[in-house]
């Protein structure tokens, strides 16, 4: 068809009349053609028959005007980058200041509902608490129960050379009560709660019903936001004490099967293991929840009216989520460290 | 203006216990515009579904153009349903790039007539569809479906929200193509000017069948009470008063 209008077009150049009797059929593309390439040539039509004169004069109504190439922008590369890069340090920033912006909203309104407990959405609460608690203990617990495993069992094949098999419950204990438990329970929920959180409240901005809710006289934070986060709150402190307990499991079974070191024995060496190790790591988890819950709302209430930008954000609020848990237990690790814990 | 080009025999709709449609018939005619109305949930918006096949059918048949591919209708959703990711001219040239061999230019020029054809400025073109106003996207998503030129344009409430300027444009320009271009067109409305402005033929909706079929003039002397209040409600008095 492309091969027929440019054989048309170069054809046609040079008319100054375009006879149009022996048209049996035309539609709009035909129109348009017909239309711009008389008008390029200042040619004139003739014999189109009425039904086709109606739509030429319907073509030729709001026919565009002849569309120049565009022309292409000469930019220096190197000023075009530099002005990426300050753009995007820009946004970023922007960006940093908003989510901090949130973030007081989030508190300012949970110290109001501290206030006024009845204002609390309850049945939203435990709602959300099934959702990212309950419904998360198995993929928890299996996790660290396979972690619990996969250490004894790297451990055990290390310690033996000094014959010192049986740290190897210390090696447990500590890297799962202090790290492991609590850090990868976080990570696999922002995987799970985090993009539900962008994907529930993206898919109501972008419907407006957040918009409906302000006219109501709702509160978004309060109804939406402080729920979620608040369910975090409770739950992954509950599933980071699980994840421990699985993970003491597995390497008990492991270090039972593979090093012969008996329940028995495991639980005595377990208890000489300092209480601080399983506090350290479980006081991380109430600022894990508060990181995940407050950056998955926020990117939900930045969705757009766009389908694609609901999904691009869900996916940056994992990524963000993850990075920031994992950069906040990192200065954990430094300030328990200083702190001598 | 004898051939039907869509035909709908005994079509039944079932949701659960809900009975949608129960024994409807219905045709299009080549070249007419028919006018469909129906009181809110008589199931207007479900038969025009069942005819473009998103909705299948409990029983019934629905034939559309016997040999016709999905390139000779146009469908126009309520909102437009215009593709948020795209820009409103990248929705238009949507269908022209499953035709597979026009250039870039050529469907751009394509997409900037037929944006220009309904109505909308040419800056609109660069926009996405949550930047317009709802007249606009039902605009947009008119051209969408005028893209390849079909034979056959199903429209489900065209001007439902849209200003009564706008609105009679739109009849206008549904009159013009269906002239020019012998279109057939399935239109969804409970808007008494378009009926009146461009429809052939009206078909009422209820009781789960098509009630009755004819011309406005038709419609007036109806007996049954539901038709006889729609077309002669105080909106329909001041929709006939010319």
């Amino acid at each position: 068809m492309v091969q027929h209008i440019a054989a048309l077009q170069s054809g046609l150049g040079k008319a100054r009349v375009m006879d149009l009797s022996g048209v049996t059929a035309l539609d709009t593309a035909g129109a348009w053609l017909i239309l711009s390439t008389a008008r390029r040539n200042g040619a004139r039509l003739i014999g189109a028959s009425p039904v086709h004169e109606v739509l030429l004069q319907a073509v030729q109504a709001v026919l565009p005007p002849e569309a120049r190439p565009p022309r292409t922008p000469r930019h220096i590369e190197m000023i075009e980058r530099v002005n990426r890069l300050g753009r995007a340090t820009a946004a970023g920033l922007a960006g940093l200041a908003q989510i901090t912006g949130f973030f007081g909203q989030v508190v300012a309104c949970l110290g109001l509902t501290m206030l006024r407990p009845w204002r609390l959405r309850l049945t939203s609460t435990v709602f959300q608490m099934q959702q990212v608690g309950l419904n998360a203990v198995p993929i928890v617990a299996l996790m660290s129960f396979l972690i619990g495993i996969v250490i004894a069992y790297q451990g055990a094949d290390q310690l033996r050379q000094f014959g010192a098999e049986v740290y190897v419950v210390d090696l447990i204990s500590i890297s799962v009560l202090r790290e492991l438990g609590v850090l990868l329970t976080a990570i696999i929920v922002a995987g799970r709660s985090a993009s539900a959180f962008t994907a529930a409240i993206g898919s109501m901005k972008m419907r407006e019903e957040v918009d409906a809710m302000r006219t109501l006289g709702l509160d978004p934070i309060e109804v939406l936001v402080l729920p979620r986060v608040l369910a975090l709150l409770l739950m992954l402190p509950v599933l980071g004490l699980i994840a421990d307990l699985a993970g003491l499991l597995g390497g008990m079974l492991m270090a039972w099967f593979e090093l012969g070191i008996s329940p028995g024995m495991y639980r005595t060496r377990l208890l000489d293991v300092d209480v601080s190790h399983f506090v350290v790591g479980l006081v991380k988890a109430p600022f894990f929840a508060v990181i995940i819950g407050v950056i998955g709302c926020f990117q939900g209430m930045r969705v757009q009216g766009n389908a694609e930008s609901l999904g691009q954000l869900t996916s940056r609020a994992v990524v963000q989520a993850i990075f920031m848990v994992i950069l906040a237990d990192a200065t954990f690790s430094i300030f328990f460290a200083a702190a001598g814990l | 203006m004898d051939e039907a080009v869509i035909q709908v025999r005994g079509l039944v709709n079932r949701f659960g216990k809900a009975v949608i449609h129960d024994g409807l018939d219905i045709d299009l005619m080549r070249g007419e515009v028919l006018g469909v109305v129906g009181a809110s949930g008589s199931g207007k918006s479900v038969l025009l579904r069942s005819i473009v096949g998103l909705q299948r059918p409990s029983a019934g048949t629905v034939t559309v153009l016997p040999g016709a591919g999905r390139a000779r209708w146009g469908v126009m959703f309520q909102d437009g349903a215009l593709f948020s990711a795209l820009t409103v001219r990248e929705n238009v040239e949507v269908p022209l790039k499953m035709q597979g061999n026009l250039t870039a230019a050529l469907r751009r020029a394509l997409a900037d007539l037929k944006l220009a054809m309904v109505g909308l400025p040419a800056k609109a073109g660069g926009l996405y569809p949550s930047d317009l106003s709802g007249g606009m996207r039902k605009r947009a998503g008119l051209a969408r479906a005028l893209a390849l030129d079909p034979e056959i344009l199903l429209l489900d409430e065209p001007t439902a929200g849209l200003d009564p300027i706008a609105a009679s444009e739109f009849d206008t320009l549904i009159t013009t193509l269906q002239r020019a271009m012998g279109l057939s067109v399935f239109l969804v409305t409970h808007d008494l000017d378009t009926l009146h402005a461009t429809c052939d033929r009206i078909a009422v909706l209820a009781q789960r069948r098509v009630l009755v079929t004819g011309t406005m003039a038709q419609m007036r002397d109806e007996t049954d009470p539901w038709v006889h209040s729609y077309f002669h409600g105080p909106r329909a008095h001041a929709a006939l008063v010319e």
